[in-house]
């Protein structure tokens, strides 16, 4: 008989204070820029606090720090629990989360001091490149082994996705910053001009299209299903979302270059693969949404299931509009302007912070061995904070967004430009004032989850002295993939 | 439906084999990019930099890493889309042979301010210069950062001429003369001097002679 073995839930506790700490610091420097938009002098005249700094700090620590833990700390705790195995190497575990960390810090610290390669969602220059490279192959690693020593011979849905995410972030953030060091602080891409904007786009879509998208689907695939106490509507329609989902979103990135210099054949092969992909995002949330069908009562009792079914309908939400905004025609209105922002918000709010928070909710009691999570109360006011938050910053910038465009391209019966460019923020500056009150609403949420944590956690320290380790059950014969009961 | 379940039961393969799932992954990612990058490539590799386009001088080049170092594209961009009212606001249309020389490419995906694409020359050195130090002062409802530290901080020729011989290695022409005169080029220089001539080049010293004839 071989001795009981136990999940390795240190690594996802880890994972998780890393998550709820970076979400923290990357949303405040957001409410902090927008701050800096509205009243552009409060930097004090001090370099590494201008906007153009920061901002690089704030999509890198929402994305990469906040999302980059949330998505490894679930993955490593779904491939355990779908595979009815112990993680792979623990060390090597160990080691993606301190090389992650420190690959976050160092990127967090050196950005705001201009060590830059100012290329939108790839600043981090190449020492830290290899390192983050370094650790997401260790990731993949442990990853695969973890799968390969799985005790039940199918492979559940979010591993494909988790598989497919480690795969392809990690051959796009290689072939992105493929760059001639000239020194220590300082490197030139080895693309130019045209073909550095199309390699770029290509890794910056696709960032979305896997960080932000096949990794967060990975974790809706588990945690839906588990927190509705219902098996996934259709598998098989899960795993046809999937080969679409990924083989249709590697061509889309041209849609961030519609009428620029890049080819027009690459332009209009995007823009027809951006309408394609509505079918698959739509695909994805149809299935997690019909889930909930026989559990819809849980919105009334249960503020995980509520955010996760929000976060579904934001993302519904957020494909259309993004297939919409990649039709050449919309995109010449809508390029350039807050429209894109509110578009990149309504996405990374709703769908990914929604459902990383919603999974969070239901993974941290388990992980720390509680029946549940310290407050109900306080999921509900986050819930509410965070919804009515993104609501009134997409609105606002859509508003912005509009305005800017209309105005940009206004003329007068005689064909001269009806506005001088500076009209055009004078008539959105009280949106910009709107939206930094949004982003403040959303970090206070933000607090009180981290309080909620931090409680739940410390009753398990003083019960337990440390939590449950949850022994792994044996599989059963033929074993299908049916979710667990949501508590106990 | 019988052929669809024979047809699903092979499916279990892959569902079965994580090698072969992580293999078809790899394949199934691969043609967007393949499709779309590597034409682009070989046309580069073809076409080359088109004549009267030259590589940025010691100055200039300066002055555009301190552009990236600072993040100007998060506010503005540096093309100039094919539609009328961009053409009539700022100029005609960028064209991909004006950016050969740029690493990384700015192109930028915002405007919080107006596309720079075609600054140079719009405006004086000195109105540039005061503008960067103190937007408000010309454009009281800017809300552009003030660029104070640039005016202190001096260029370092070495440093200029080590990155020139870095962009020649990458392929950029740089002779020897043009890396060796770099310290010299950039002498008692300060940041804000390179940023200034930088700017002012946009849009003028880049444009082939037929684009700008027009």
């Amino acid at each position: 008989m071989r001795p009981k073995e136990t999940y390795n839930d240190q690594i996802v506790r880890l994972f998780l204070l890393a998550a709820a700490v970076w979400g923290i610091i990357g949303m405040a420097i957001g409410v902090f820029v927008a701050a800096e938009m509205v009243w552009p002098s409060i930097n004090m005249g001090i370099p590494w606090l201008s906007f153009s700094r920061l901002r690089p700090d704030h999509t890198f620590g929402v994305i990469f720090a906040f999302g980059g833990s949330a998505l490894i700390g679930t993955c490593y705790y779904i491939v355990q629990r779908t595979g009815h195995v112990r993680l792979a190497h623990t060390a090597l575990a160990n080691f993606t989360f301190y090389g992650w960390q420190l690959g976050c810090v160092l990127a967090m610290v050196t950005m705001p001091l201009g060590i830059t390669q100012s290329k939108e969602y790839a600043e981090p220059e190449w020492f830290i490149d290899i390192a983050v490279a370094v650790v997401w192959v260790s990731f993949g690693v442990v990853f695969f082994s973890t799968v390969a020593r799985r005790r039940i011979r199918h492979i559940y849905v979010s591993n494909w996705y988790y598989g497919a995410l480690i795969i392809a972030v990690g051959l796009l953030h290689i072939v992105n910053n493929i760059a001639l060091p000239a020194s220590l602080f300082k490197s030139y891409p080895v693309y130019s001009g045209t073909v550095d904007a199309m390699v770029q786009w290509w890794y910056g879509h696709n960032a979305v299209a896997f960080f932000l998208t096949a990794g967060f689907l990975g974790m809706m695939y588990y945690f839906v299903p588990r927190q509705a106490q219902q098996p996934l509507w259709s598998y098989r329609f899960s795993i046809v979302n999937f080969w679409a989902l990924i083989s249709i979103y590697m061509w889309a990135g041209p849609h961030h270059l519609m009428y620029t210099a890049l080819p027009d054949w690459v332009q209009s092969i995007g823009m027809a693969f951006s309408l394609i992909l509505i079918m698959p995002s739509w695909g994805s949330a149809a299935n997690g949404l019909l889930t909930f069908n026989g559990s819809w009562h849980l919105l009334k009792e249960d503020p995980a299931a509520k955010f996760m079914v929000m976060s579904l309908v934001f993302y519904a939400g957020s494909t259309l509009e993004g297939s919409m905004m990649a039709i050449k025609t919309v995109n010449s209105l809508s390029h350039y302007t807050e429209w894109t922002v509110a578009h990149v918000h309504f996405g990374s709010l709703g769908w990914v912070a929604m459902i990383t928070i919603g999974s969070l909710y239901a993974m941290a009691p388990r992980a720390l061995g509680q029946p549940a999570m310290h407050s109900r109360k306080g999921m509900e006011l986050h819930f509410w904070l965070h919804t009515t938050g993104v609501l009134l910053y997409i609105f606002s910038m859509w508003i912005a967004g509009v305005t800017q465009g209309l105005m940009w391209r206004a003329t007068g019966a005689d064909g001269a430009l009806l506005y001088p460019f500076i009209d055009s923020l004078i008539a959105i500056k009280g949106l910009y004032a709107v939206r930094w009150f949004a982003g403040v609403i959303i970090l206070i949420g933000m607090i009180v989850m981290a309080w909620n944590l931090w409680h739940t956690a410390a009753a398990a320290r003083a019960h337990l002295i440390k939590p449950i380790p949850v022994p792994i059950p044996e599989p059963e014969e033929k074993q299908v993939p049916a979710p667990l009961p949501a508590y106990g | 439906m019988g052929r669809l379940r024979r047809g699903f039961r092979y499916f279990e393969a892959i569902e079965k084999n994580a090698l072969l799932l992580g293999g078809l992954i790899v394949i199934a990612i691969s043609f967007g990019g393949l499709s779309e990058i590597v034409p682009l490539f070989m046309q580069a590799q073809a076409v080359g930099p088109p004549p009267g386009v030259k590589p940025y001088d010691p100055l200039r080049l300066a002055g555009r890493d301190i552009y990236v170092r600072e993040g100007c594209y998060l506010c503005h961009s540096q093309m100039i889309r094919a539609l009328r009212a961009e053409t009539q606001r700022y100029g005609p249309y960028s064209v991909a042979s004006e950016s050969v020389y740029d690493r990384p490419f700015q192109w930028g995906s915002k405007r919080t301010g107006p596309d720079l694409a075609r600054i140079g020359g719009k405006y004086s050195d000195d109105w540039q210069r005061l503008h960067l130090l103190d937007p408000r002062a010309f454009v009281p409802e800017s809300n552009m950062p003030a660029y104070t530290w640039l005016e202190s901080a001096t260029v370092d020729g070495k440093e200029v001429a080590l990155r020139m011989r870095t962009l020649r290695t990458l392929g950029d022409p740089y002779t020897d003369a043009d890396i060796e005169g770099a310290p010299k080029a950039v002498a008692d220089k300060t940041e804000l001097d390179a940023l200034v001539a930088f700017l002012q080049g946009l849009g003028v010293a880049n444009v082939p002679p037929k684009e700008r004839a027009q």
